[in-house]
């Protein structure tokens, strides 16, 4: 059990720079999971905590005290890899004591917890197996089987699910939560599936482009996302981005003009916005109605019907908007509605990206959010 | 060096400002650690060998007494006693050997070059029996070179041979032939030897680049209509040409240094001489070690500048590899 | 149309087979005719005459011979793979400076002329006090085998998973932990296809057999073919030499058409992805 601290971490990989000075404080016991596009550097800085890679700038702490210089295997971390990495010429039992065998520790130390982890994870009777014998979500068990053995201060994982089909990374899932759970260990996960971000972390790193983005609690960046790119990124289907104008603005929020001419008044904090200044409003699908004297008209392209819910794909003013109703959808393509949100559930960012910040809390009267890729 | 640094376990090559982790510095230092055994064996075996055999072109040492002899600079090479030049350039067998060689390394590369072709786009062919023709054909490849010269010298041997009586009945010819004695036929004979026992090596590389073409394109040419051939010569050929080139290569760096063949098939006959027996013949059986180092010497030029010419040529697809 | 494009298929396979076989049924033919016999042409085998198997071993130390040639290619192969598993590792998986130089420059070296090195490596030999000794073979043919078991075992080095030595990493593994525990028992096969193939070339190996050794018995296989003498200095004695040939031949055939696939696999990586 340990707490992590990344200072300025960086990292360039011959001439190009791809992570540009993370600061980051994991405490003791918390699940972090880093999240972004494939790219955004969350594989790599999650390699650096490893000792897998070497950091080029920057001060990585462990339990307080500077790693930067220290081999994966004393810095006290466990990894489970994407591909499982088991190593295919021994079997199960040998997979899991490799490491303490290395580490010295006696037979029957290293019998009794390998035992102990087989049979918290259930695969005491797969001992003997070799990697090959096994299926997908066995060879995830002994992986993360052969993490558990190893006591770290630090659980790594570098996108465990991926490999897995749809019902089984459900399932995988729920259980490393539950590990999570039962151990309280750190841990640091990396994934590019907002589901399995939003599902499992106490807090979540928006990584894009080697930088953060955001951290904060999985319903902090729903509801309160930091940025266009945040927003963006979090929920699905993705947010609505409508350009607007700034007309005027009073202390507790703006009112912005659509395209379509009405006005709409937002409640966020100015903070210096001009009259007269481009904004990019945010509304979510589930906060988009279809209602007879909404400001966004146009014509519906597609409806997907996903029986609890539906989605209408509506082309109007120039824009694409995509607007979720609960239950089956009375419309069809080619029909033209009118679609409406409410200032309070919007979101207004800047030219530069940046949020205006909310004037009312958010978060405990709207829904969490849902997915259709869970 | 296109040394392309691996996104996985950066090296030292890249050298980033921070102090190397412990890990990459391990690794780094095991590197070297590693290759020092193979290095070493290699620098003894290799390296220093052929150090002192070019050495040993600029001195006028013997055989029974490899310590004793004098810097003779060029000599071995060119040199002009009394207005007559002499030396390793003017010797008229030299030139016959680098002339047999060349003529040899072109005609059986390409002749098996076709004949690979051949036979791989057979062996791609799906029918009975294909695993069964496959390691049929590996078998002269297996054949120790030595063997595979004795054997065909005892079927074209000029009284008793196999050859020449088939011929004979078929009517073909009317006498027998000295096949490797006769000046006409020997360096033929050679060729033919070789074309049985490396033609499987070619076609076995044409194939396996054969086997890595994607199916779809052909079955896009057949509901085309496009006439076989035309698809061999303008879809397959291209396609496989790499791959072709690569083999080619290796075959003519192999048969520029030809020995055992010619050795055993021909002994140290003027008429098939190639580079490495005149150099042999030189060092060994004249003892002349100054003037059969000079030709090594020489063979060694002539191969280094066409391999690093194929290593330039080659370089980005392999600096590309060494990741 | 069809039918003929079938048989000319057919025939072309036939006379493939032909070709590739029929020196060596020749020989086989050959060895089990003696004396007279062999002055005359057989096409179908009509004697069943050990007599030229015997004389082999008789009239010279061919048995001899053979353990020669096992004892130079077995330890040839042991040392190639044990130096070259090694040393691909290195080349395979770690980037240091100078790796392209250093593999380029055994890539160079796997390609030399074996003459180029005869006067260095006879004197070599010879200052080493290995002339005419089978110590002296193996490190001979050392330059033939090491530079291409290097290379060809690189080329699968790479083909190994990463996140495998990562793993042993983050367990504690050394970097020769990594090659002893993890990578060698993987690289079994590959090594077995280097292996064989480097077995081959040591056992056919005949400049450096033949100028490094002086006495019959000290001989490998192909220098003893080569220079086997009959009674007279004019009249080989063919029936013996053919009785030898099928000798040392078939155990390679044997391993060729066992291991079919493998040595395949080993000249390809060796040659199209070099």
């Amino acid at each position: 059990m340990a707490e992590v601290a990344l200072r300025n971490i960086q990292k360039s990989f011959g001439g190009a720079k791809v992570i540009h000075g993370v600061d980051l404080e994991i405490r003791d016991g918390e699940f972090v999971v880093f999240v972004g596009p494939s790219g955004c550097g969350k594989s790599t800085l999650l390699r650096l905590i490893a000792g897998l890679e070497d950091i080029t700038e920057g001060d990585l702490f462990i339990d307080g005290e500077r790693v930067n210089d220290w081999a994966p295997a004393k810095r006290r971390i466990a990894m489970v890899f994407q591909s499982y990495a088991l190593y295919p010429h021994m079997s199960v039992y040998d997979n899991m004591a490799f490491g303490l065998e290395l580490a010295k520790a006696s037979r029957s130390e290293i019998d009794a917890r390998v035992r102990e982890a087989a049979r918290l994870l259930q695969i005491d009777d797969l001992l003997d197996r070799k990697p090959r014998q096994l299926s997908g979500g066995q060879r995830q068990r002994v992986a993360i089987g052969r993490a558990i053995v190893r006591d770290p201060k630090v659980f790594l994982f570098d996108e465990p699910l991926s490999n897995l089909d749809a019902a089984l990374r459900v399932q995988t899932r729920i259980e490393i939560a539950k590990l999570h759970a039962d151990t309280r260990a750190t841990m640091i996960y990396v994934t590019h599936d907002q589901v399995e971000a939003m599902t499992l972390a106490d807090r979540i790193v928006v990584l894009n482009k080697g930088r953060i983005e955001q951290v904060g609690t999985p319903l902090e960046l729903y509801h309160r996302p930091a940025n266009l790119f945040v927003a963006g990124f979090i929920g699905s289907p993705q947010m609505n981005f409508v350009p607007v104008e700034a007309v005027s603005a009073g202390s507790d929020h703006i009112e912005v003009r659509l395209p379509g001419g009405q006005t709409l008044p937002v409640p966020v904090h100015p903070e210096g916005t001009r009259t007269g200044e481009a904004l990019t409003l945010g509304i979510r699908p589930d906060h988009l109605q279809v209602r007879e004297d909404g400001p966004f008209r146009g014509r519906i392209e597609l409806v997907e019907q996903l029986g609890e819910n539906h989605l209408l794909y509506v082309a109007a003013d120039g824009l694409r908007l995509t607007a979720r109703e609960t239950g089956d959808s009375r419309h069809r393509a080619g029909d033209v509605v009118s679609l409406a949100a409410t200032g309070e559930s919007c979101h207004l960012f800047r030219g530069s990206g940046e949020a205006l910040p909310l004037t009312v809390p958010r978060g405990d009267r709207t829904t969490p959010p849902q997915s259709r890729t869970a | 060096m296109t040394d392309v640094t691996a996104p996985g376990l950066a090296g030292a090559a890249t050298r980033p400002r921070g102090r190397a982790s412990s890990l990459t510095r391990t690794r780094v230092r095991s590197a070297w650690a590693f290759i020092a055994p193979a290095l070493v064996v290699l620098v003894l075996v290799a390296g220093w060998p052929l150090a002192r055999t070019i050495w040993f072109s600029f001195t006028d040492a013997d055989l029974n007494n490899l310590s004793d002899y004098t810097f003779i600079g060029f000599e071995n090479y060119l040199a002009n006693y009394d207005g007559e030049w002499l030396g390793l350039l003017t010797d008229p067998d030299w030139w016959r050997s680098v002339w047999n060689t060349l003529w040899f390394t072109l005609v059986s590369v390409s002749i098996e070059t076709v004949l690979g072709i051949v036979v791989a786009l057979i062996l791609n062919a799906h029918f009975p029996g294909r695993g069964i023709m496959r390691a049929v054909i590996l078998i002269p490849w297996a054949i120790p070179t030595v063997v595979s010269a004795k054997m065909w010298n005892w079927m074209l041997h000029d009284q008793f041979g196999v050859i020449n009586d088939m011929l004979l009945r078929l009517g073909i010819i009317a006498a027998p032939i000295t096949w490797t004695a006769n000046p006409d036929t020997a360096l033929w004979t050679v060729v033919m030897v070789d074309v049985w026992k490396t033609t499987p090596f070619m076609a076995l590389l044409i194939l396996a680049a054969l086997q890595m073409l994607p199916q779809d394109i052909y079955e896009a040419a057949k509901v085309d209509g496009v006439h076989p051939m035309r698809v061999f010569f303008r879809v397959t050929l291209p396609l496989i040409k790499p791959a072709l080139l690569v083999a080619v290569i290796f075959r003519a760096l192999d048969a520029l240094r030809v020995f055992d063949l010619i050795y055993v098939l021909t002994a140290n006959s003027k008429d098939t001489m190639s580079m490495s027996v005149f150099a042999r013949q030189q060092l060994v059986e004249f003892q002349e070690v100054g003037l059969g180092s000079a030709a090594s010497t020489l063979i060694f030029l002539i191969i280094a500048l066409l391999v690093a010419a194929t290593l330039v040529a080659g370089r980005v697809r392999l600096g590309e590899e060494t990741r | 149309m069809k039918v003929l494009t079938r048989i000319g298929f057919w025939l072309l396979v036939a006379a493939i087979a032909l070709f590739s076989l029929f020196p060596f049924y020749y020989a086989v033919i050959s060895s089990f005719r003696s004396g007279a016999d062999l002055f005359t042409v057989a096409y179908v085998p009509e004697s069943f005459d050990l007599s030229n198997y015997f004389a082999v071993f008789q009239r010279q130390p061919f048995g001899r011979n053979i353990l020669n040639s096992i004892i130079v290619a077995g330890a040839v192969v042991a040392v190639s793979l044990a130096l070259g598993i090694t040393a691909a590792y290195a080349f395979g998986r770690i980037a240091f400076r100078g790796r392209s130089l250093l593999l380029m420059t055994i890539l160079g070296v796997s390609m030399f002329p074996q003459v180029a090195v005869l006067s260095g490596m006879f004197e070599l030999i010879r200052s080493l006090g290995l002339y005419n000794t089978l110590p002296g073979l193996i490190l001979a043919n050392l330059m033939l085998t090491l530079p291409f078991t290097t290379w060809v075992l690189t080329t699968f080095m790479r083909e190994m998973p990463k996140e495998i030595e990562e793993a042993a990493f983050v367990d504690g593994a050394t970097p020769w932990i990594v090659v002893r525990r993890v990578f060698l028992p993987l690289m079994a096969p590959a090594a077995v296809t280097t292996g064989l193939l480097a077995f081959i070339v040591s056992w056919n190996e005949f400049l450096f057999a033949l100028t490094f050794t002086l006495t019959n018995e000290r001989r490998t296989v192909p220098p003893a073919i080569a220079l086997m003498t009959g009674s007279t200095a004019y009249e080989l004695p063919w029936g013996t030499i053919m009785a030898a040939s099928v000798i040392v031949t078939l155990p390679i055939i044997a391993l060729v058409l066992v291991f079919q696939r493998k040595i395949v696999a080993g000249l390809t990586a060796g040659a199209v992805k070099g």
